[in-house]
């Protein structure tokens, strides 16, 4: 059991010329392992900055970001505690991967650095994560990335996301870049692998629909504020602010104009 | 603004940079030639001259090295470089004067001709590309690695020692009064032609190649593609999309090595012996004479610097993005 | 003066392929599939050739470098001296042979040293930032306008005999900056790669990050601009022995040209004189050929631009007034 909490986090960039940009305007927030949180908005809307703050890939200009009570220490041990619990999905998974290292490498790695298992198992552990995203150990192994389908290294960045035996995922947009038909396999992955290790895990998507069909709650991003947040079915059937109503009518619904034609993304809703 | 700035300060460092390697050169040295040099001729240099020469080869260790570093500035900003010991003690200023134009004509011509021709063959040849132009790019190979001194030895042997064409040596016939006369104008025409001519061949095939590449990395981007697809003349295409877009990154390349192409072409002038600063820079070794090494030394890397300054000029005045950031 | 131009300005867009199976042998084939094109091959065989000459020089050479025959002055080619012989009987076929190893040792050394140098200053330029960066960037472009071969005659000419590893290091110490410029702009993408950043969440330690992450993916980069600094050096070395800064007694193709200059070979004793520049010319050419099989393997555009170009011709189609291609997709999976 594991809490983040994000409390009255801003964070500001200097832009070259035109002074500082406001990416993040006091937001506070709480994720618990087990709640599935959906974090929407457009781009630019500071999405991935969350996801930034949260890896610790960078620092907050000001508020703080605990796990269980205690801020994020900036380095050191207890840095590396804290990335252990709290890891990361990768939007592009042809980026992701390094290209000149094995599959084995790429899930390896974090399981040496945090020594979840002893040396002699880290081999069986690899094939054991593989399993995990319902991918063949035997086949892709000693693969590279690019001898890979963008699925299945989707999976591969993922059983590289649980090695460390996390309890918190962040999953920054993590179909985004994948054929429409694969998405919702990746997509069932997540949410099985999250019901099995009871996952606290915060989905960033601009995807109104897959966000309402993967997550308990559903929390809207403006400019760096959050707009709304509430159980998913109430953001989407009856959301409180403007902003959200504007992002609701602008993704397309197949009951409204187009039937089964428009669907494509929607339909995995109801399944 | 910014970007010219920031260039500003870069071209101001790497002058402090020079000077200041400048000071350090001798002070590094092993063995003392100057107070050999000036025991030796006891008598015949002023005062001046020897306190000059004691500050810029670091004689006054009586001083602090920071006193010794602010003496030296100060003898840059009047002027004073020492005297040279094999040019009959004339002061170092007026020794690189009368060689430096020489220099700065034949190199600088040749330098700039060269990379127009090679850029403008090396956009025909990736425009071409796949066709028989592409027969160039081995060619081109070939002369980019020849060494010019080389190339300048061959080109003697053959155009002015077998065919008699050109004149193997020297700017201007021995005897002529140099002057605004149509004898000397023309004299030193005939002599420059083979030097340039070299200089022009050994290095025209860098910047074919360079430039070819760029241009075929450019025509694949999609606003060529849309340009021919707008039915533009191919002529427009060619010069106003692809290799406009193509020479930037050549020019700055340009700028970057011209620091490696002025050393190699010096090395021509001792071939030819053109009077320039290259062939004075070889004989002040030769002889051993260090305030003029020193000198030139400094000289040459300013004069890089500032043909640094006129192609950065140009590349701003060509990219776009520099032009809006000033508007 | 062959600049892997598009190295540096094409960002790596295109990842290396890599073959299937992560044995120890197959990794180093791996490291080498910059090589794998007609065009390296060809230069590394050159290349091989020269190094061949280099190390069996006393085996092979029918002469000592500085054996005098005086019955034999300044002879044309001919089947005891096959590249005849100079004004004191020496054989130049011998000197030749002699030479490589003077302008190969000089030449790799300088190389070597040159690479580390800009290996570790452009890494590091390119993946720290802000003025530290800025700072290690500037420093770098001071080298790259300074001119470095009067900087390297007039330290030459401080010492009475110069030993060939301060050549070398004086040269990579003039000639380390190109390299170090196009690693900042490559480490600079690099850093940015989500690859880069998955592995830094995951708490990988820096020297990890820049060693087992970073540099494999920066192999070609590094070996082109090795290549590079290696035509470089050869071409300042067989310079200065050609003006006299190196001693005579370091006998390489320079020395040849230099006292070939100082006891009038040209333009009638073509033998002394023609085969050591060509020799400078073949090896800068085998240098060369290496560094465009690496620039295409960076760059795949330009490998391919010849094979489309010609087949659209096939099809009865002008290359100039066709709309020129459809881009191959990025990142096929």
């Amino acid at each position: 059991m594991s809490t983040l909490e994000f409390r009255n986090v801003s964070k500001r960039y200097w832009v070259r010329g035109s002074g500082h940009l406001l990416a993040l305007d006091d937001v506070s927030f709480t994720l618990a392992s087990g709640q599935t949180i959906a974090l929407v908005g457009q781009s630019g809307s500071g999405k991935s900055t969350i996801a930034k703050i949260i890896t610790q890939l960078e620092r907050q200009t000001s508020g703080d970001v605990l796990l269980d009570g205690t801020p994020i220490p900036r380095a050191g041990r207890g840095l590396r505690r804290y990335r252990q619990q709290v890891r990361m999905v990768f939007q592009d998974p042809f980026a992701s991967l390094n290209p000149y290292h094995t599959i084995r490498h790429h899930i390896e790695r974090p399981l040496r650095l945090d020594r979840v298992v002893p040396k002699f198992e880290v081999e069986d552990e690899v094939r054991r994560l593989l399993e995990r995203v319902r991918l063949d150990p035997d086949e892709l192994i000693d693969r590279r990335p690019h001898e890979l389908s963008g699925g299945q290294r989707q999976r591969v960045a993922i059983a590289r996301a649980l090695a460390s035996r996390p309890s918190l995922l962040i999953a920054d947009e993590p179909v985004s870049m994948l054929d429409v038909s694969i998405r919702l396999g990746v997509l069932n992955l997540l949410a099985d692998l999250q019901r099995e290790s009871r996952l606290g895990v915060l989905y960033i998507t601009h995807d109104l629909a897959t966000a309402r069909h993967f997550s308990d709650e559903i929390m809207v991003l403006h400019r760096g504020v959050v707009v709304e947040r509430g159980p998913a079915d109430r953001v989407i059937l009856d959301p409180q602010h403007e902003y959200t109503r504007a992002l609701r009518d602008a993704s397309p619904d197949p009951d409204k104009h187009f039937g089964a034609a428009a669907g494509a993304t929607t339909t995995g809703a109801d399944s | 603004m910014r970007f010219l700035l920031s260039r500003a300060a870069f071209y101001l460092f790497t002058a402090w940079a020079a000077i200041t390697i400048n000071f350090f050169l001798p002070r590094m040295m092993k063995g003392d030639p100057i107070s050999a040099y000036l025991a030796k001729n006891q008598g015949q240099i002023s005062p001046e001259a020897i306190a000059s020469l004691r500050t810029l080869f670091g004689l006054d260790t009586e001083r602090t090295l920071l006193e010794q570093y602010i003496d030296y500035w100060g003898l840059l900003f009047s002027g004073d470089l020492g005297r040279s010991f094999s040019k009959g003690l004339a002061p170092v200023t007026e020794v690189i004067a009368s060689a430096l134009p020489w220099t700065v004509g034949l190199v600088g011509i040749a330098t700039v001709l060269s990379f127009f021709l090679g850029t403008a063959a090396g956009a025909i040849i990736g425009w071409r590309r796949g066709s028989r132009a592409d027969l160039v790019v081995p060619f081109a190979t070939f002369f980019s690695t020849v060494p010019y001194f080389w190339m300048g030895l061959i080109a003697i042997a053959f155009f002015s020692t077998a065919l008699g064409w050109f004149p193997a040596s020297h700017a201007y016939d021995k005897g002529t009064q140099p002057g605004f006369t149509w004898e000397f104008i023309s004299q030193v025409i005939a002599h420059g032609f083979l030097p340039a001519l070299t200089i022009v061949v050994s290095s025209l095939g860098g910047w074919i190649l360079g430039m070819r590449n760029m241009m075929i990395t450019v025509l694949d981007e999609d606003y060529v593609t849309v340009a021919q697809a707008k039915g533009l003349t191919t002529r427009r295409v060619l010069g106003a999309y692809a290799a406009r877009n193509a020479v930037l990154p050549q020019l700055s390349s340009f700028a970057l090595s011209l620091g490696f192409i002025v050393g190699g072409t010096l090395v021509m002038e001792l071939v030819f012996s053109y009077p320039g600063v290259g062939k004075l820079l070889l004989d002040a070794t030769t002889a051993k004479d260090y305030p003029l090494m020193q000198g030139l030394f400094l000289v040459i890397t300013l004069t890089v610097l500032v043909a640094n300054i006129l192609a950065d000029v140009a590349y701003a005045a060509l990219d776009p993005r520099t032009r809006q950031v000033e508007a | 003066m062959t600049y892997p131009t598009t190295a540096a300005n094409a960002v790596a867009e295109t990842l290396p392929r890599r073959p299937r199976r992560g044995s120890p042998l197959s990794r180093l084939g791996a490291s080498f599939a910059m090589f794998r094109n007609a065009k390296s091959i060809t230069g590394l065989v050159i290349l091989g050739f020269f190094v061949l000459l280099a190390v069996f020089g006393d085996l092979i050479s029918p002469y000592g470098p500085l054996e005098k025959d005086f019955t034999a002055l300044r002879q044309p080619p001919s089947a005891a001296h096959w590249l005849g012989t100079t004004h004191m009987g020496e054989d130049v076929l011998s000197q030749i042979i002699f030479g490589t190893r003077g302008v190969l040792i000089v030449g790799f050394a300088a190389g070597i040293i040159a690479t580390l140098i800009a290996v570790v200053i452009g890494v590091t330029a390119g993946y720290i930032s802000g003025w530290r960066s800025e700072s290690l960037s500037a420093l770098t472009n001071v080298f790259l306008v300074l001119p470095g071969l009067p900087l390297i005659i007039i330290v030459a000419s401080q010492y009475e005999n110069p030993s060939l590893l301060l050549v070398a290091g004086v040269l990579a110490i003039t000639g380390w900056a190109w390299g170090g410029r196009v690693l900042r702009a490559q480490t600079m993408s690099l850093r940015n790669r989500d690859f880069v950043q998955a592995a830094r969440a995951n708490g990988e330690p820096l020297w990890r990050i820049i060693t087992v992450e970073m540099l494999p993916n920066l192999t070609a980069v590094i070996a082109s601009s090795f290549v590079g600094t290696v035509t470089a050096a050869v071409l300042g070395l067989t310079t200065l022995a050609f003006i006299g800064v190196i001693p005579i007694t370091n006998l390489n193709w320079g020395t040849i040209l230099f006292w070939a200059q100082q006891n009038g070979a040209f333009p009638d004793y073509w033998w002394w004189y023609i085969p050591a520049g060509l020799c400078i010319a073949l090896l800068g050419m085998a240098l060369a050929l290496v560094n465009f099989g690496i620039d295409e393997y960076v760059n795949p555009r330009l490998r391919s631009a010849g094979e489309r170009a010609r087949a659209l011709r096939k099809k009865g189609a002008t290359i100039s007034d066709s709309v020129t291609a459809v881009r191959a997709p990025k990142g096929d999976a």
